[in-house]
């Protein structure tokens, strides 16, 4: 359905993305993840046809982004980063504007627009003028833009951004609906997300793609290391000590953040970072035989959070490397 | 007709955002002061004698003048509010052409602009009550206010093209627009070879005519083609975006 090839795009001297190739079947609902200023607007921009690609190749459906933008446009619907919508219009007649403009038949605007003021939300507030509405609620209004005419193609910027909790939830159900029978690009910095609604993840960092691939393959990839979280009553020199001798382990270090509770007074709180078969057993009977009190073992599955950080750190490597070649 | 939708939209925005209301209150106010003084000059001075040249002519020069302090303030906002508030990126990812875009801004803008004007036909009308004259030089004169309203109107959609501050936007026509008017004023000094070619590119040397009852063609196809000029000017600044980014 989406076919990018070798597309960069750069403003001036900024190069905002390098040679990215992705091809997105139809019916698939992808992510696209990576932090501000990786590219992920700009790719979407592309696709959307507001502007074309400085060089390489982008296909809508089977028409180019450059030659045929107004037939991509037929297929596209598209949610821009920033929240764009008329202020003064109440919201009817906003998206009586959007029907008309989207080439809705003139005998199926007026349904067309009830239904997506219903897959919305929007029915109280449909008389009411946009720019007197929450955030959430002109978010959703422009959601609703970008579903009328059941576009093929939903390209979606950072759609959640600035929803209360339960819109957040009323929105990734939306998008998993719509995901159902159609094709759908999510750009996001919120991992959770990614879990929660995509089938792929486009990890994109400095105008590049890092990965390409489903969550499973991801997680498969990066799980090389294992973690275990141990918590013990105990000196904590000597319990390093003794952690760090069992085969397997790599590093044991002191957790990045940690809550306190009034009962762990006294606990240390250590990760166990290790290769091979699962340690748990090793780690628990090593303290006991010690003599100290073990109050937790468990293993820590890697977060999308920490495979996101793995890999943008990498590819960080690997340009400083470069550039030190050069 | 994919123009309409954005012509009904603007017209919308204008009438739902107080700006039409709020410009058209001043428009109406200067001109029906200015008609009122120019009727007590020529009832003092003019005689009832030649009411072209001693009513029409002033009334026709000061309407420009009124013109020319509010189109910018109604152009102002035509691409540079869509801009700022981002709106652009949706007219610009619908199936929607840029010249149907341009156009459908550029009729809504000047139907405020004729529905104003129009309001001003009161005062002739009023005039005709109690004193009798021929129609043919003031519907003269307003074919004329027409014609420069739409030439001011592309000029000012143009610049809003251009920036995505509406204050830059108005201060920027007025800047244009004032620079047309003074053409005329210091001609003598820019040499004799430039001197024909500087006079007739004031747009308000063209107005005088029609403000004294006179439809000439060459300028009526002057205000047109000025018209259409910088409607294709907004043209190329909108497809700049294609090389330019943003």
């Amino acid at each position: 359905m989406i076919e990018v090839e070798n597309v960069t795009k750069r403003f001036g001297p900024i190069l905002a993305v390098d040679r990215i190739s992705f091809h997105v079947a139809r019916g698939e609902v992808i992510g696209f993840l990576g932090p501000n200023g990786a590219g992920k607007s700009t790719t979407m921009r592309i696709l959307a046809c507001f502007f074309p690609p400085t060089s390489g190749r982008a296909s809508v459906g089977g028409h180019d982004v450059a030659t045929s933008a107004l037939q991509v446009k037929q297929l596209v619907g598209y949610f821009p980063e920033r929240v764009s919508v008329y202020p003064e219009l109440p919201v009817r007649s906003f998206l009586d504007f959007v029907a008309e403009a989207k080439d809705v038949p003139r005998a199926e605007r007026k349904r067309e627009i009830v239904r997506v003021i219903e897959s919305c939300g929007l029915e109280a507030v449909s008389d009411r003028i946009i720019g007197h509405l929450s955030k959430g609620y002109r978010q959703r209004v422009g959601i609703a833009q970008a579903l009328m005419h059941r576009p093929q193609v939903l390209i979606l910027d950072e759609p959640t951004i600035g929803l209360d909790p339960e819109q957040v939830v009323e929105i990734r159900k939306l998008i998993r609906d719509l995901g159902a029978e159609r094709t759908v690009i999510l750009s996001t910095h919120i991992l959770s997300e990614v879990s929660s609604v995509c089938d792929r993840v486009i990890i994109i960092n400095q105008g590049r793609i890092l990965a390409s691939e489903s969550l499973a393959e991801l997680r498969a990839q990066l799980q090389r290391t294992r973690v275990v979280r141990v918590e013990a009553e105990g000196p904590e020199p000597q319990l390093r000590e003794v952690l760090e001798r069992l085969s397997g382990v790599e590093t044991v270090r002191r957790p990045e953040v940690r809550s306190r509770r009034p009962e762990d007074d006294g606990a240390v709180a250590l990760l166990v970072e290790y290769t091979g078969d699962d340690i748990r057993k090793q780690v628990s009977r090593a303290i006991l035989e010690n003599g100290w009190e073990l109050l937790e073992v468990r293993s820590l599955e890697p977060t999308l959070e920490d495979m996101y950080l793995q890999l943008i750190r990498d590819e960080e490597q690997v340009l400083r490397i470069e550039s030190l070649r050069d | 007709m994919k123009s309409f939708c954005v012509f009904k939209k603007e017209l919308r925005l204008y009438f739902g955002s107080f700006i039409a209301y709020a410009l058209a209150t001043f428009f109406l106010l200067l001109t029906g002061y200015f008609f009122y003084t120019d009727m007590i000059f020529y009832d003092l001075f003019g005689d009832f004698q030649d009411i072209t040249a001693s009513l029409w002519a002033y009334y026709f020069q000061d309407v420009r003048f009124v013109t020319m302090l509010i189109l910018p303030l109604l152009t102002m906002r035509l691409f540079a509010e869509e801009k700022k508030l981002g709106t652009i990126e949706l007219l610009w990812t619908y199936p929607l052409k840029d010249p149907q875009i341009i156009l459908g801004k550029f009729f809504a803008c000047f139907l405020v602009y004729v529905l104003m004007v129009l309001c001003t036909f009161v005062y002739p009308l009023l005039l005709s009550s109690v004193h009798s004259f021929s129609w043919g030089p003031p519907l003269a004169g307003y074919l004329g206010v027409f014609l420069l309203g739409a030439t001011f109107i592309a000029c000012g959609t143009l610049i809003s093209s251009l920036t995505e501050n509406q204050v830059v936007s108005a201060m920027s026509t007025y800047g244009v627009l004032v620079f047309f008017w003074f053409l005329n004023w210091n001609e003598e000094a820019v040499g004799p070879q430039l001197v024909g070619i500087v006079v007739r590119f004031s747009l308000f040397d063209r107005f005088e005519d029609f403000s004294k009852g006179v439809i000439q063609t060459d300028n009526v196809a002057f205000f047109l083609l000025a018209t259409f000029f910088f409607l294709c000017l907004t043209l190329q600044s909108l497809e700049s975006r294609k090389w330019r980014g943003t």
